[in-house]
C-alpha cells in the first residue's frame, strides 16, 4: 500500500544545511496499522509530512499505492499533534468534519450521512453544533480522528495524535484507533514517542535512530487480539517487546552524534514553507 | 532574507515614484491636478529652503507633542484612578463608551468659537481624541491582570500599593505602550486636520494656502511632509514600544527563570 | 434580579450625575458660548426635524457608507492578494507605510482637484481614507495564518477558493474587524470634514453654518447629534462585530477562564 523508498530530507536555510532524515526505507501493507518510533527529535514529523505529501523530499521516494507521491494525494488522511490547532475555530464540529467532503463535491445527503456516520463512531453524536475549543482536549482530537474518517481515507496518518491529552483520555483514544482499524480496515501509520503506545496500539513496530533518522529495527507485535487496556500490558510478552524497543531506543539515543539536538529537534518541526533560520 | 526583503522594498519604492512620474506625462491624469513626481521633489525642495516653512513645521509639531502629553498623562492617570477606585471602573464604563466614539471633529465649530485660530484650539481637538486611545488601552491593560498573579500577591500580603508597582504596572504596561503609540498617530492627524480646517498655523494651514492659491505642487510637497512626519511618528513610536517592552520582558524572564 | 438592577443604576448613575451638573452649572449661564443645557435641548426638537434629518443626516450616512464600504471591499481583496505572497509584501510595506502615514484629512484638498466638490469627492476621501486600517490589518491578519490550520488544509485538499472562504478570510477576521473599526472612525472624521470643506448639505455643513452665523443653542444641538451619531454607529458595529466573531470571543473567553485551556 505505502512503500518508502530511501527517503531522504535535508532543510537549507541560510548556507546551513540539517540533515533531519537520512536514508529510510521500509514498507506498509493494505489494512495495516504500523507505529513508528523513536527518541525525541529524529525527525518523526518530517517524515509523516513526506509520505503525507506536504514536504518534498531531498531525495528518495513515497509511493501510495504504486504511484508517487508529489503533493497531499486523495485517499489519504492526517491527523496531527496540535488538535487544538488543527480544527478550524470558526466552524462548528459538523462543519469542521463535513469540509474535506465538500472539497471531494460529494452531494449534500452523502456527506450528512458520512458526518453522522463519523462522529457516531468516535462518541461524538451530540457535539456535532458545538464548536471545537468548547470541547475537552480528548474530545476535539476525537473530532480531529472522525474528520479523517469521513474522508474514508485508504492511508491514516497520525502525528504524535495523542501526546497532548492525558493518560485517562490517551487509553480512550488508543482503544478507540484500535477498534476503528479493526471495524474500517484502513492502512493506519501511527508516529509516536511513547512505547507503550506503539506496543500496544502496532501490529508492527518500526523503531527509527535519532536524527539523522535511519530504520534501527523492524519487529512484529506479535500480541493476541483484541488487545486489552488491563490484560494486555500486564503479559509476559508485552513486557518483552517493549523492553526490546526501550534498549533499540536508548542505544539509538546513545550513538547519536553530539549535535545541536535542540535546533535538529525544532527545524524538523518546522512548517513547510518556513526556512528554519526563523526560530 | 532580510536583505533581499529590505531590496524589494527599494525597488517596490522606486516602483512607486516611477509610477507617479509617468502617469501625469503620459497624460493618463491631467499635470495640472497631479503633477509629476520630479515637479513635487522640486517643489519639495524650495520649501525646504523656505524660512516659513520651518516655522509651520515647529506649530505643527508643538501642537502635536503638547496635545500628546496631556493626552497621555490625563489618560494613564485617570485610567489607574479608575482601576485602583472600588467601583469607579463600573460607574465610569458607559459613560466611557459614549464619549470615546463622538469625533473629536464635532468640536471643532466649539474650538473656532473660543479660541479662534490659536494653538489651544489645536490641542483641544488633539487632546479629547488621543485622550480616549490611551485611557481605554489603559483600562484594557488593568483588566488583563491575571487573577492567579493578583491571588499570589495578595496572599503574600502585598499593599495595594505593592500590588501596584509589581503585578499591575508589568501587566498593564505594554497596552499603555499600545496606547501611546496609538495616541501618537491620532494626535497628528488632528493636530494636521485642526490647523487645516480651523486654520491654526502650520503644516495643515499651509495646505490650505496652497490649495486655494492653486499651487498644486507645493501642496502635494506639502502632504508629502506630513506622510513623512507620520511615517517618523509610526516608527518612532514602534521603536520605543519594542525597546520599552524588551526591557520588561527580559525582566520578567529573569524572574522566572 | 437585583444584580441586574445594580448594574443598571452603575450604568446611569454617572452619566446621570453628569448631566445635573451641566444642567445646574450652565443654568444661569449669560455666557453665549455655553448656553444653558435647558436651552439647547429647547432648541434640539425645533432644529432637528424630521425634514432636517432627511436632508442633512441622511446624505452624510449615505456618503459615509459608500466611502466605507468601498475602502472595506477594496482593503480586504487587495490586503488578502499582498498577505498571501511574501515577495509583493515585501515589494508594497514601504509604499503602503508611508501612504498609510499621510493624514487622511490632507486628501480633501488633492481630491477636490480631481473630483469637485460633489458627493463623489466625499466618498472618494472616506474611501481612501478609509482603506489603510483596513488593508495593513488584512495584510497582518492573513499573513499569520496558523501553519498546522494550514497543512490541515492542504491535507485535504483544500485550495482555491474553498481555501480562501473556509481558511485564509475567516483566520484573518479577527484582525479585519479590527480594521474596520478604526476606519469607522476614520471615515466619520472625514465624513464631517468633507463636508466642512465644501458642501451644501450634510451634518458637517450644517453644524458649520451654525457656527458662523452664531446660532450657538443650534451649534450645541448639532455637535450633540454628531457625538451621538458617532456613538450609536460604534453600537451597531459591535453588534455586528459580536456576530460575526462569535467564534473567536467565545475561544478567547474559554482561554481565559482559570483552568481553561488556552
Amino acid at each position: 500500500m505505502l512503500d518508502v523508498r530511501g527517503l531522504r530530507k535535508v532543510y537549507e536555510a541560510s548556507g546551513r544545511h540539517v540533515e533531519a532524515v537520512r536514508d529510510l526505507t521500509f514498507t506498509v501493507g493494505a489494512g495495516e496499522l504500523v507505529c513508528l518510533v523513536g527518541p525525541s527529535g529524529c525527525g518523526k514529523t518530517t517524515l509523516l509530512k513526506c509520505v503525507g505529501g506536504l514536504l518534498a523530499p531531498t531525495a528518495g521516494e513515497v509511493l501510495l499505492r504504486g504511484r508517487r507521491v508529489t503533493g497531499p494525494p486523495p485517499g489519504l488522511a492526517f491527523v496531527f499533534q496540535e488538535y487544538g490547532r488543527s480544527l478550524f475555530p470558526w466552524m462548528r464540529v459538523g462543519e469542521n468534519v463535513e469540509l474535506p467532503l465538500r472539497q471531494k463535491g460529494l452531494p449534500r445527503s452523502r456527506r450528512r450521512e458520512l458526518v453522522a456516520g463519523a462522529l457516531r463512531s468516535v462518541g461524538l453524536s451530540d457535539a456535532s453544533g458545538a464548536y471545537p475549543w468548547q470541547l475537552s482536549g480528548g474530545m476535539q482530537q476525537r473530532v480531529a480522528i472522525a474528520r479523517a474518517l469521513a474522508y474514508e481515507p485508504d492511508v491514516l496518518l497520525m502525528d504524535e495524535p495523542f501526546a497532548a491529552v492525558d493518560a485517562q483520555t490517551r487509553a480512550d483514544l488508543e482503544d478507540l484507533v484500535r477498534g476503528l482499524w479493526r471495524q474500517r480496515g484502513i492502512t493506519i501509520l501511527f508516529v509516536t514517542h511513547d512505547i507503550d503506545e506503539a506496543v500496544y496500539l502496532g501490529e508492527r513496530v518500526v523503531v527509527l535512530s535519532a536524527s539523522p533518522t535511519v530504520v534501527r529495527e523492524e519487529l512484529k507485535v506479535d500480541l493476541p487480539d483484541p488487545r486489552d487496556q488491563l490484560t494486555t500490558r500486564v503479559e509476559p510478552r508485552f513486557a518483552e517487546l517493549r523492553t526490546r524497543v526501550y534498549r533499540q531506543i536508548q542505544a539509538a539515543k546513545r550513538s547519536a552524534e553530539p549535535g545541536p539536538r535542540g535546533a535538529v529537534e525544532k527545524d524538523t518541526d518546522a512548517p513547510a514553507d518556513q526556512a528554519p533560520s526563523a526560530t | 532574507m532580510r536583505g533581499s526583503g529590505a531590496l524589494l522594498g527599494a525597488a517596490g519604492l522606486a516602483g512607486f515614484l516611477a509610477l507617479c512620474e509617468a502617469v501625469p506625462r503620459l497624460g493618463v491624469v491631467d499635470a495640472d491636478y497631479f503633477p509629476p513626481a520630479a515637479r513635487v521633489g522640486d517643489a519639495l525642495l524650495t520649501e525646504l529652503g523656505d524660512r516659513s516653512f520651518w516655522t509651520a513645521l515647529g506649530d505643527t509639531l508643538t501642537g502635536w507633542a503638547l496635545g500628546l502629553s496631556i493626552a497621555v498623562t490625563a489618560g494613564v492617570l485617570a485610567g489607574v484612578v479608575i482601576a485602583v477606585v472600588p467601583h469607579l471602573r463600573e460607574l465610569t464604563a458607559s459613560t466611557v463608551e459614549f464619549l470615546r466614539p463622538i469625533p473629536s471633529v464635532a468640536l471643532i465649530p466649539l474650538a473656532v468659537l473660543l479660541y479662534g485660530t490659536a494653538l489651544r484650539s489645536v490641542l483641544l481637538l488633539v487632546v479629547y481624541a488621543a485622550f480616549w486611545q490611551v485611557l481605554v488601552q489603559v483600562l484594557y491593560g488593568v483588566r488583563d491582570v491575571d487573577p492567579v498573579a493578583e491571588e499570589t500577591a495578595r496572599s503574600y500580603g502585598l499593599g495595594t500599593w505593592a500590588r501596584g508597582r509589581y503585578v499591575l504596572w508589568p501587566t498593564a504596561l505594554p497596552y499603555v505602550m499600545t496606547g501611546v503609540r496609538l495616541a501618537a498617530s491620532v494626535a497628528l492627524i488632528l493636530a494636521v486636520t485642526a490647523e487645516l480646517v480651523i486654520g491654526a498655523p502650520g503644516l495643515g494651514a499651509r495646505i490650505a494656502v496652497a490649495q486655494t492659491s492653486q499651487a498644486v505642487p507645493e501642496m502635494y510637497a506639502l502632504i508629502v511632509v506630513t506622510g513623512l512626519l507620520g511615517l517618523l511618528v509610526n516608527v518612532g513610536a514602534r521603536t520605543v514600544e519594542r525597546r520599552a517592552l524588551a526591557w520588561h520582558q527580559s525582566v520578567r524572564g529573569e524572574v522566572t527563570v | 434580579m437585583s444584580r441586574a438592577l445594580l448594574r443598571l443604576s452603575y450604568a446611569l448613575a454617572l452619566p446621570a450625575v453628569l448631566m445635573a451638573v451641566w444642567w445646574l452649572a450652565s443654568a444661569d449661564s449669560t455666557n453665549v458660548y455655553w448656553p444653558p443645557l435647558r436651552t439647547v435641548l429647547k432648541t434640539f426638537p425645533d432644529v432637528w426635524t424630521p425634514g432636517r434629518l432627511r436632508a442633512d443626516v441622511v446624505p452624510s450616512l449615505l456618503r459615509l457608507a459608500g466611502g466605507y464600504l468601498t475602502a472595506a471591499v477594496v482593503g480586504v481583496a487587495l490586503g488578502t492578494v499582498i498577505g498571501s505572497y511574501r515577495r509583493v509584501r515585501s515589494v508594497c510595506e514601504p509604499v503602503m507605510e508611508f501612504l498609510r502615514a499621510v493624514p487622511p484629512p490632507v486628501l480633501v484638498p488633492v481630491i477636490m482637484l480631481f473630483a469637485g466638490i460633489g458627493d463623489t469627492m466625499k466618498v472618494l476621501v472616506i474611501a481612501s481614507g478609509c482603506v489603510w486600517p483596513v488593508l495593513l490589518n488584512t495584510v497582518e491578519g492573513v499573513r499569520a495564518v496558523d501553519p498546522v490550520l494550514a497543512e490541515t488544509a492542504r491535507s485535504y485538499g483544500v485550495r482555491g477558493v474553498a481555501r480562501l472562504k473556509d481558511l485564509v478570510l475567516p483566520s484573518a477576521s479577527p484582525q479585519i474587524f479590527a480594521g474596520l473599526r478604526q476606519a469607522l472612525s476614520v471615515g466619520i472624521i472625514l465624513m464631517v470634514i468633507s463636508e466642512m470643506f465644501a458642501a451644501s448639505d450634510g451634518l458637517g455643513f450644517t453644524v458649520v453654518q451654525f457656527q458662523r452665523g452664531f446660532a450657538l443653542p443650534e451649534m450645541w444641538t448639532g455637535i450633540l447629534v454628531l457625538g451621538l451619531l458617532g456613538f450609536l454607529l460604534s453600537v451597531l458595529f459591535q453588534v455586528v462585530e459580536r456576530r460575526a466573531l462569535g467564534w473567536y470571543h467565545g475561544r478567547r473567553a474559554v482561554g481565559r477562564r482559570p483552568g481553561g485551556r488556552s
